[in-house]
Formats: C-alpha cells, structure tokens, sequence
C-alpha cells in the first residue's frame, strides 16, 4: 500500500496527495496525519488536492473526517488546489464537504492558517488580561 | 478513427479488493478521453464509476465491471456495467434515497452517481445480485 508523505514546513504540515488514493491509503493518511500533529504541535494542516482529478464520498468524507480530528487536536485544516471540473462534480453528488476550509492554493491556504493563529493569540490575550500588579497594603 | 477497433470491444476489470477500483477508475478515465467526453463529463463518469465500483466490492462482495465505448449515432459515449453476485438490493427506492446507508458511509454512491450520468439502469433482487448499467454522453 501506498503512503502519502506528510512534510513540516514551518509551524504547518503539509499534505500533497499526488496518487490516485486506495480507500486504505486515505484511511492510512488519516492515522498519521494525527500522529504526526500530536507530534509536531502543528497547529496548521493544509492538504493539497492539486493533482486528485476526482474526490469521491470517500475521499470526500477523509477529508470531512481529518479536518474535525485535527480540531480535536488543536488544528485548523485547510483543503486547497480544487480543480473546477472536481468541485462541479462535488456539488452534483451531493457532498457539501461540511466543516472544511478552503483556499485557492498552498498560499492563501497558510495565510488563512496564520490570519487565525493570529487571532487565537490576540483573543487569548484579550479575553484573560494579566491582571496589574495591586500595591498591596 | 483512430483506435476505434479496440474502443468498441469492452474492456473488464475485476473487482476485489480497493486496488481494483483505482484500476476500475483508471480504465474508465481512459476510454472517457478516448470518446472526447468534457474534462467535466470525464470526471463526473470516474467519480460515479468510482462510486458503483465501491459499491460492488463492499455491498456485492466484489465482482465484474465492463467499460465500453458507444455510439448511437448521433453521439459518441461510455457505457459501464457493475456486476456482482452479492446479496442484491430488497428495497431498490430507499437504496437510492440520499444518505440512505447500511455499510456506515455516506450514503451518497447510488443516488450521487446517478445524478452524474445520463442513463442509469439497476436490475437487482434479494438474492439475485446487482447488476447497474450507466452510460455518459459526450455533448
């Protein structure tokens, strides 16, 4: 069986799917994809679907499945690189692809990551400020 | 008419295991090139096919699927027929209800794949197997 390669660019991983996936590839990718963000401390996942000229239930549902486990994980996932042929196809058979986000590219997909890191970390620090310190008396 | 010889005789693959149906996938892209269906058409046929072909295998206990090039005359197409001797289908109208399942998926591959073809024939009963025959038109 094939794997599909899992690389750590930065703070991300990146996931660029260049076979025509079995069903226990894609569920082998799940698997490591989880270990590996537990590993890293990604808080970033961006899977690229470039080179995939159909995305099935399946695959469709792998997708579904990796962006709410890397959730629970502490990861936003980002699917980018779409073709419109695959996307019009998505629509037809009636996958919505419920709860993914996605990008055009590799690069919208990693400022989308930063933009809410960002604000993750501006929300932490906003909501729960260090107190100043109170003279005591 | 190049190739026009082997594009009328069917080509079958068997189906048993997740392999096959990336090989069943393969096959069917090929001759969708073949027949110039639209890089849509192409993908919409694969992904169908890649559904039934799922379908055959998990539900039917693996079987047959033959691919072949049509033409009636006014158009040129695919015809692909999913053949197994599985357990059939008792109520064919709920099978093919969207998100209807028994096997834990979606329950998108019956009725999403019919969506994507133009025809689509199932002859099914318990007991009896499945056999489902799509075809895709080029425009």
């Amino acid at each position: 069986m094939e794997r599909v390669p899992i690389l750590k660019i930065g703070e991300i991983l990146l996931v660029s799917i260049q076979v025509d996936m079995s069903d226990q590839t894609a569920v082998a990718l799940q698997e490591d994809l989880a270990e590996r963000i537990v590993a890293t401390g990604c808080h970033g996942v961006i899977i690229d679907i470039t080179a995939l000229d159909i995305v099935d239930s399946f695959v469709g549902r792998m997708l579904s499945t990796i962006a709410s486990i890397s959730r629970v994980l502490d990861a936003e996932t980002v699917v980018v690189g779409m073709r419109p042929a695959v996307a019009i196809t998505l629509v037809e058979l009636g996958l919505s692809l419920n709860g993914i986000r996605t990008a055009l590219n590799v690069e919208r997909g990693m400022e989308l990551i930063a933009i809410d890191r960002a604000d993750y970390d501006h929300d932490e620090t906003g909501d729960d400020p260090i107190p100043e310190p109170t003279a005591s008396p | 008419m190049t190739s026009g010889a082997d594009l009328g005789r069917p080509q079958a693959q068997t189906v048993g295991s997740d392999e096959d149906v990336v090989r069943v996938r393969q096959l069917v892209r090929t001759v969708a090139v073949a027949v110039r269906l639209s890089l849509v058409d192409q993908t919409k046929v694969v992904t169908a096919a890649s559904e039934l072909a799922r379908n055959t295998l998990v539900y039917g206990g693996g079987g047959t699927v033959e691919v072949i090039a049509v033409d009636n005359g006014r158009r040129a197409g695919i015809q692909i027929v999913f053949a197994d001797s599985g357990p059939g289908i008792a109520d064919l109208d709920l099978a093919l209800t969207d998100g209807y399942t028994t096997g834990g998926g979606l329950g998108l591959g019956l009725s999403g794949a019919r969506r994507l073809v133009d025809e689509f024939d199932i002859q099914t009963a318990p007991g009896q197997g499945t056999r489902i025959t799509i075809t895709k038109w080029s425009r």
